[in-house]
C-alpha cells in the first residue's frame, strides 16, 4: 500500500516516517519485527502475481493443507478473476483430487464423492478435537484469513499510527517470517523447549508447536518459475495467503479508483460553482 | 426564522398536493428559502454531512443484515461470506464499518465547532441537548454494531463494557445477567445487540429531526455569534448553502472513499479477523478509536464504580455546558482566553484517546489521570470563571458588517433575487 498512501501522509507525518524508519527495529512487545517485503499487490494498482498465487498455491496444498484448513475457501475461487486464475479444467483437476462427504442419500447414508469447484476446501481433520489430538495439543489455525488478522510490523506508539498508514499491518510479512524465523533458542531458555521450536516471530511465541515445515525440495516449481528455495516459498505462500485473506482486493483497488476520480472531478466541478455563486455576495 | 412561508407552487400538482398536506412547502422552507447567515464557513458543513452519513449507514447496513446471520456459531463466517460471495460486498461491509469511523470523525468536528462558536447558549440550549442525546445514541449503536462481527474484539469489548454495569451498587449483577440475556456474553447477546442495533439508528433519526427542527427554530449560529438581524445577514439556503455543502460533502467522502477502498482495515483491529473465542483473551482490548478518550477517563479512575461515573459522567456533563459558560459572548473568535481554553481542550481530549489505546501501566496511568482532571476542571472551573473574568473583544454590530470589514470597506453587495 505504498503510493497514494506516501503521498497521503507524507505531507503531515514526514517527521513521524522518519523516526519510525530508524526506530523501526525496536519490537512494541516481544515479538520480533517482521522484514518488509515489496509484494506486487501493495499499493494503489498493486496486483497479484499470477504466478506466484500458483505457486503458493502449490505450497499451501502440498505442505500446509496437511494440518491447515482454509475454511473460507472454495476450489472455485482458484479460476476467479483477481486470484492465481487457474483454467476451469486445472480447478476442477484440483477439487477432483478430494474426497468429500456428501449426504444423506434416498438411503439416509452419508456418502464419499469427489468434490467439485463449488466445495469449500478441504479441512484436514473433522473437527478441533481431531486437530489438537494429531498435532500434540496444539491446533493448527486456520489459514483463510491469517494475513489478516496478525501484524508482522511492531513500532513504538508514537509513530505507530502513521507507518502502518503506509505499510498496513505486515500480516503477509509475518507469515513469511514466521515460516523463516526458526532459530536455535538463547542458551539460557533452551530447556523451556518442551517438544517445541523457537521461533521469535511467533505471535503467541516465542515457543511454536509446528515444527520448521519447509525445506529444500519439499515443493517442486514448474520449469521457467524462480527456483524453489525455502526464502522463495515462504514469500509465494504469504502472497497466496494475503489473496485468500480478501480474494476480491483486485476489484475493491480498481473500483476504488474509478471512485477516487469521479469524487476528485466532482470536488472541483462543485468547488468552480461554488466560487462563481459567492463571487456574487459579501460573505 | 421561521417566518412567513415564500413558497408559492405554479405546478397544480404540487398546489393540490400542498393545500390538502403541506409537504412541498415544509421541504422548500427548510432546504430553498430558508435563510442562513451569510459568513458561514466550512466548519458549518458537517452537519449536512453527518445527515448524509446516518443515511449512507442506514442503506448499507439495511442491506448487510440482507446477508448476516446473528448467531454466536454464524456470525463470523456470515461477515465473511458478505465480503467474499456477495456481490461488491467487500466494499458494501467495509463502506458500513469504515463509515461508522468517519461518522464519528465528522461528529466530533460537529460538536467542537459548536463548542467553538458558543452554539449552545441561549436560545439553542435545547438544540444542543437533542445532540448530546444523539451523540449518545451514536456511542450505543456504535458499541453495539462492532459487536455483530463476532471477532475477538468484539466479544472482549462487548464483555469489558457490558462489565462495566457490576459497578452499580447492589444491583449490579442481576443488570449485567439482564443485559446478556444469560451469565456470560453468548448468543442471546449477540442476538439483542443486533435487535438494538437495528433499531437505534431509526431513533438516531426521530432524534435529528428533532434537532433540526430546533435548528429551524432558533436559526444557525455563526462565526461572528451575533445573531441574524436582518435580511441583510442572511442568503438563502438554496443556492448557497447546499452548494456549499455538497462541496465539502465530496471532499470528505473523498477522504472516506480512500479509507474504504485503500486502507479498509486501518481504522479497526487486525485480532477481529479472528473469530470470537470465549476462552482467549487477547493481550490488550481496546475498544474502537473513537472510544478511546472516553475508555482513558473510565481507567484513570482506581475506583470500578467511579471510574464508570466519571466515563458516562463526561459526557452527560455536556448537557450542563449551556449554563456552565457564564460569557455572554458566543463565539471564541471574540473571546480571546477561552480561545485558548478551548484549542488546550482539544489537545487534551486528543491526548485522552492516545492515553486510551495504550495499556494502563507506568505514567500512562498518571498521564490519563492527569488528563481526566483538566478535561473535567475545563468544564466545571475554567468555563464558569473565564465567563466571569474576560474582557471579550468589541462584537461588531451584525453579521453584514462583520463581513464587510473582513472584506475591505466596499459597497454593500445588492440581496440576490433569489
Amino acid at each position: 500500500m505504498k503510493t497514494i498512501k506516501t503521498l497521503l501522509a507524507a505531507s503531515v507525518l514526514g517527521a513521524g516516517l522518519a523516526l519510525g524508519s530508524t526506530t523501526g527495529a525496536i519490537a512494541a512487545g516481544k515479538q520480533a519485527q517482521a522484514e518488509d517485503i515489496d509484494f506486487s499487490f501493495e499499493g494503489i494498482f498493486g496486483k497479484f502475481d499470477r504466478a506466484q498465487l500458483q505457486r503458493g498455491f502449490a505450497v499451501y496444498k502440498q505442505v500446509c493443507s496437511a494440518c491447515h484448513s482454509m475454511n473460507q475457501m472454495y476450489y472455485r475461487n482458484l479460476g476467479e478473476p483477481g486470484g492465481p486464475e487457474l483454467t476451469k479444467e486445472q480447478v476442477n483437476a484440483v477439487a477432483a483430487e478430494y474426497e468429500v462427504t456428501d449426504g444423506p442419500n434416498d438411503d439416509g447414508e452419508m456418502f464419499e464423492r469427489p468434490a467439485v469447484p463449488s466445495d469449500k476446501f478441504k479441512s484436514p481433520f473433522s473437527n478441533e478435537k481431531a486437530a489438537r489430538s494429531a498435532n500434540g495439543g496444539a491446533y493448527p489455525v486456520d489459514l483463510s484469513l491469517i494475513t489478516k488478522k496478525r501484524e508482522g510490523f511492531h513500532y513504538p506508539w508514537y509513530v505507530s499510527p502513521f507507518i502502518k498508514l503506509v505499510k498496513g499491518n505486515g500480516g503477509p510479512e509475518y507469515v513469511r517470517a514466521v515460516l523463516l524465523g526458526y532459530q536455535d533458542p538463547p542458551a539460557e531458555i533452551a530447556e523451556e523447549a518442551n517438544g517445541k521450536s523457537y521461533n521469535p516471530y511467533f505471535a503467541s511465541g516465542p515457543w511454536i508447536s509446528m515444527a520448521p515445515p519447509l525445506s529444500e525440495g519439499a515443493v517442486e516449481y514448474a520449469e521457467g518459475q524462480p527456483e524453489a528455495t525455502v526464502e522463495q516459498m515462504a514469500t509465494d505462500v504469504a502472497a497466496f495467503l494475503a489473496w485468500a485473506g480478501e480474494p476480491k482486493m483486485e476489484q475493491r483497488k480498481s473500483m476504488g479508483f474509478m471512485v477516487m476520480l469521479y469524487l476528485a472531478l466532482l470536488s472541483v466541478l462543485l468547488y468552480l460553482t461554488k466560487k462563481r455563486l459567492f463571487s456574487r455576495v459579501k460573505h | 426564522m421561521s417566518g412567513h412561508s415564500t413558497y408559492n407552487p405554479t405546478n397544480p400538482v404540487m398546489k393540490w398536493l400542498d393545500d390538502r398536506l403541506p409537504m412541498p412547502r415544509l421541504m422548500y422552507d427548510s432546504f430553498v428559502s430558508y435563510p442562513v447567515p451569510r459568513n458561514l464557513n466550512y466548519w458549518y458543513t458537517f452537519g449536512g454531512i453527518l445527515m448524509i452519513m446516518l443515511v449512507s449507514q442506514i442503506i448499507t447496513g439495511v442491506v448487510l443484515v440482507m446477508h448476516y446471520t446473528p448467531d454466536t456459531s454464524m456470525a463470523f463466517d456470515s461477515i465473511e461470506h458478505i465480503r467474499r460471495n456477495v456481490n461488491y460486498g467487500n466494499i458494501l461491509q467495509k463502506w458500513h464499518a469504515v463509515g461508522a469511523s468517519f461518522f464519528f470523525i465528522a461528529v466530533y468536528i460537529h460538536i467542537a465547532r459548536g463548542m467553538y462558536y458558543g452554539s449552545y447558549k441561549a436560545p439553542r440550549e435545547i438544540l444542543w441537548m437533542l445532540g448530546v442525546v444523539i451523540f449518545l445514541v451514536m456511542m450505543a449503536t456504535g458499541f453495539m454494531g462492532y459487536v455483530l462481527p463476532w471477532g475477538q474484539m468484539s466479544f472482549w469489548g462487548a464483555k469489558v463494557i457490558t462489565n462495566l454495569f457490576s459497578a452499580v451498587p447492589f444491583f449490579g449483577e442481576p443488570i449485567v445477567t439482564w443485559l446478556w440475556g444469560g451469565f456470560s456474553v453468548d448468543n442471546a447477546t449477540l442476538q439483542r445487540f443486533f435487535s438494538l442495533h437495528y433499531l437505534l439508528p431509526f431513533v438516531l433519526v426521530g432524534v435529528v429531526i428533532l434537532h433540526v427542527w430546533a435548528l429551524h427554530v432558533t436559526g444557525q449560529t455563526n462565526p461572528t455569534g451575533v445573531e441574524v438581524k436582518s435580511g441583510q445577514d442572511t442568503l438563502p439556503f438554496t443556492p448557497y448553502a447546499t452548494v456549499k455543502d455538497a462541496f465539502a460533502l465530496c471532499v470528505f467522502f473523498l477522504f472516506f472513499c480512500a479509507f474504504v477502498f485503500y486502507a479498509p482495515d486501518y481504522l479497526g483491529h487486525s485480532i477481529n479477523y479472528q473469530e470470537a473465542n470465549p476462552l482467549s483473551t487477547p493481550a490488550h482490548i481496546v475498544p474502537e478509536w473513537y472510544y478511546l478518550p472516553f475508555y482513558a477517563i473510565l481507567r484513570a479512575i482506581p475506583d470500578k464504580l467511579l471510574g464508570v461515573v466519571a466515563m458516562f459522567g463526561s459526557i452527560l456533563i455536556w448537557f450542563a455546558l449551556p449554563w456552565l459558560d457564564t460569557s455572554k459572548v458566543r463565539s471564541a473568535a471574540y473571546r480571546p482566553i477561552y480561545k485558548q481554553l478551548f484549542w488546550i481542550l482539544m489537545i487534551v481530549f486528543f491526548g485522552l484517546g492516545v492515553v486510551g489505546a495504550n495499556p494502563p501501566e507506568g505514567w500512562w496511568i498518571t498521564a490519563g489521570q492527569i488528563l481526566t482532571f483538566y478535561y473535567f476542571a475545563h468544564f466545571l472551573v475554567l468555563l464558569p470563571l473565564v465567563g466571569l473574568l474576560e474582557t471579550p473583544k468589541p462584537l461588531p454590530s451584525s453579521i453584514s458588517d462583520a463581513v464587510l470589514a473582513s472584506n475591505g470597506a466596499k459597497a454593500p453587495a445588492a440581496q440576490p433575487a433569489e
